[in-house]
């Protein structure tokens, strides 16, 4: 079974793409899974039902989302063998602009959009900086000169991602994509497989239900700014 | 340049003289919080006053940070490449939605205007995202297209990063809340043109040369009407976007002269495809696809004939402009300025 794993910011179009995906993958769709690592709540378990895609959702609740990705994905990829699946792929939303679910060895695709900002790219950290390959959505409601600005800028963090720019809406764009997902390497197994990148590390006494504000409140890892 | 030379250089040369040469990189350095490095001394040494904590928490340490620079640096510079002289482009026919196959082929050459004609749905999207991909047989059309005259690697075809096409349309928008001289001048620093403000000044000019009103560079781009945002998009299109496929999908009639603005992008050495049902604009290309089916139909050469009609068809547009102008300086409409 072939692993690919998804992430970005909210709303960025991960669910469309990765529909649009599914449609033009030349594989019945029962074959395909889909494991949603969210956060509180998420209603893109409807669309994907709607598409006859199967989907199993995750709440990380009050854990980061990551540490939540990393400590489920061995079960997920059991799941995705169990179901017979020929592709599983995981989508997880990206919050703080930190995380990069990521695993050597493993197809890795950012998805962003135009919209965010012309400057986003560069702010994005190791979500963009450690994807394989780089989607941009929503290309076709800005200028061709945004357009090339923003991948240019993309090119800024991560040198050697592929770039491609898929719509979302009509799935143009997505047919590379699928090619390339296709020539990826089955996964049978990620035992001792490695992260592309830490995790955030949170273990300081807010992670742990603190709310009280106070030096004297404040324990483990902790940062301070310089005013 | 390769990126080892790159390293050399960083590992030598002072920051100052890296940045002179390549002012890019101090945007990579900033992507970093890497803005207050020193200047003076090579970019491997200055890195060593850089608290790793800063550099850990991208994922990097410092002999990373001057790779990554380095290849940075190497793919900005590199030039040749397989896609940057397109000097043709052609498509071979597969098959319509019926599995009727097409029996067409076309080869396009730089400085060509092809429209494209055909109701909606009928697969204009279907050829576009074919040009797109490059298909090689391998869609659900079955085209095949080949650029310079030859089939494409699968390898290159994953490289091309969206480069192939610029694309065009009337949904687009500025986004960017940028004044006109800034957005170009941010395009120009991003494909590192070395003569930036002249060819910013060109584009300027000629916008407004394509635009009804004339705007200023401290126009907002946001603010642009919609014709004067077309000239824009075109003009930057025509004289820095590096992709050699344009891709106009029906421009609006008014506020633009449409006819100048294709022939501006073709003028640049575009292959430029036209998705219009204006018979100015259609009548103005080389020759046009007619989509039906999901395929294509068959292709009309622009006859003598059709070009003769295109000077009546000049003057029923300029009678069109005429009353829009005459509406905008607040003037009536008389049946004088309806006579051809």
């Amino acid at each position: 079974m072939k692993l690919v794993t998804v992430a970005g910011p909210p709303s960025s179009g991960k669910t469309s793409v990765i529909i649009k995906l599914a449609q033009c993958l030349d594989i019945p769709k029962k074959s395909i899974g889909v494991v949603k690592f969210d956060c509180l709540t998420s209603f893109d378990n409807i669309s994907y039902e709607e598409a006859g895609i199967s989907i199993k959702t995750g709440f990380s609740g009050k854990i980061c989302p990551d540490h939540f990705f990393v400590s489920n994905i061995e079960n997920a990829l059991q799941w995705g063998i169990e179901s017979d699946f020929e592709i599983l792929i995981t989508e997880s939303a990206g919050l703080c602009n930190r995380c990069s679910p990521y695993i050597k060895g493993v197809l890795s695709i950012c998805v962003i959009d135009n919209l965010s900002g012309i400057n986003t790219p560069r702010k994005i950290g190791p979500m963009l900086k450690f994807a394989d390959i780089v989607v941009v959505t929503k290309g076709d409601i800005v200028s061709q000169a945004e357009r090339e600005v923003f991948a240019f800028n993309v090119k800024q963090v991560n040198t050697s991602a592929k770039i491609m720019f898929v719509n979302g809406i009509t799935g143009q764009g997505v047919f590379l994509l699928g090619k390339y997902i296709q020539q990826t390497k089955d996964i049978l197994s990620l035992k001792d497989s490695k992260l592309r990148f830490t995790m955030p590390s949170s273990v300081c006494s807010y992670c742990t239900g603190e709310t009280r504000i106070g030096e004297s409140y404040q324990m483990g890892m902790m940062k301070k700014m310089e005013f | 340049m390769k990126a080892q030379d790159f390293m050399n250089k960083l590992n030598t040369q002072s920051l100052n003289l890296i940045l002179r040469e390549y002012p890019i990189a101090a945007d990579f350095l900033a992507n970093f919080r890497l803005e207050n490095l020193s200047k003076e001394i090579p970019v491997s040494e200055a890195l060593k006053d850089v608290n790793p904590e800063i550099l850990e928490e991208f994922g990097l340490d410092g002999y990373d940070l001057l790779q990554n620079l380095s290849l940075f640096l190497e793919n900005l510079t590199e030039t040749e490449t397989s896609l940057d002289r397109v000097t043709s482009i052609t498509i071979l026919g597969g098959v319509n939605k019926l599995k009727e196959p097409e029996n067409i082929s076309i080869t396009i050459y730089p400085g060509e205007i092809i429209s494209i004609v055909g109701p909606t749905g009928a697969g204009k999207s279907r050829l576009l995202n074919d040009i797109e991909c490059l298909a090689q047989g391998d869609t659900p059309t079955g085209r095949d297209i080949l650029i310079n005259g030859i089939h494409i690697e699968e390898e290159q075809r994953f490289q091309l990063d969206g480069k192939l096409v610029a694309e065009l349309s009337q949904n687009m928008n500025f986004v960017m809340d940028l004044t006109v001289h800034q957005f170009l001048e941010m395009h120009a620093k991003s494909r590192l043109t070395p003569n930036a403000n002249e060819i910013i000044e060109k584009c300027f000019l000629c916008a407004n040369q394509l635009a009804g009103e004339q705007f200023t560079k401290d126009t907002k781009v946001t603010q642009l009407s919609g014709g004067q945002s077309r000239a824009l998009m075109i003009s930057d299109t025509a004289y820095m976007s590096n992709s050699p496929i344009v891709l106009i999908d029906e421009i609006e009639n008014a506020g633009i002269d449409r006819r100048k603005a294709i022939t501006l992008l073709a003028k640049n050495e575009k292959i430029v495809f036209v998705s219009t049902h204006d018979p100015l604009l259609a009548l103005s290309s080389d020759k046009r696809i007619v989509i039906k089916n999901g395929g294509i139909h068959k292709i009309i050469q622009t006859s003598e004939e059709e070009k003769k009609n295109l000077k009546s068809i000049e003057k029923i547009d300029n009678i069109l402009l005429k009353l829009r102008n005459n509406l905008r300086s607040g003037e009536t409409i008389t049946e004088d300025l309806l006579k051809l």
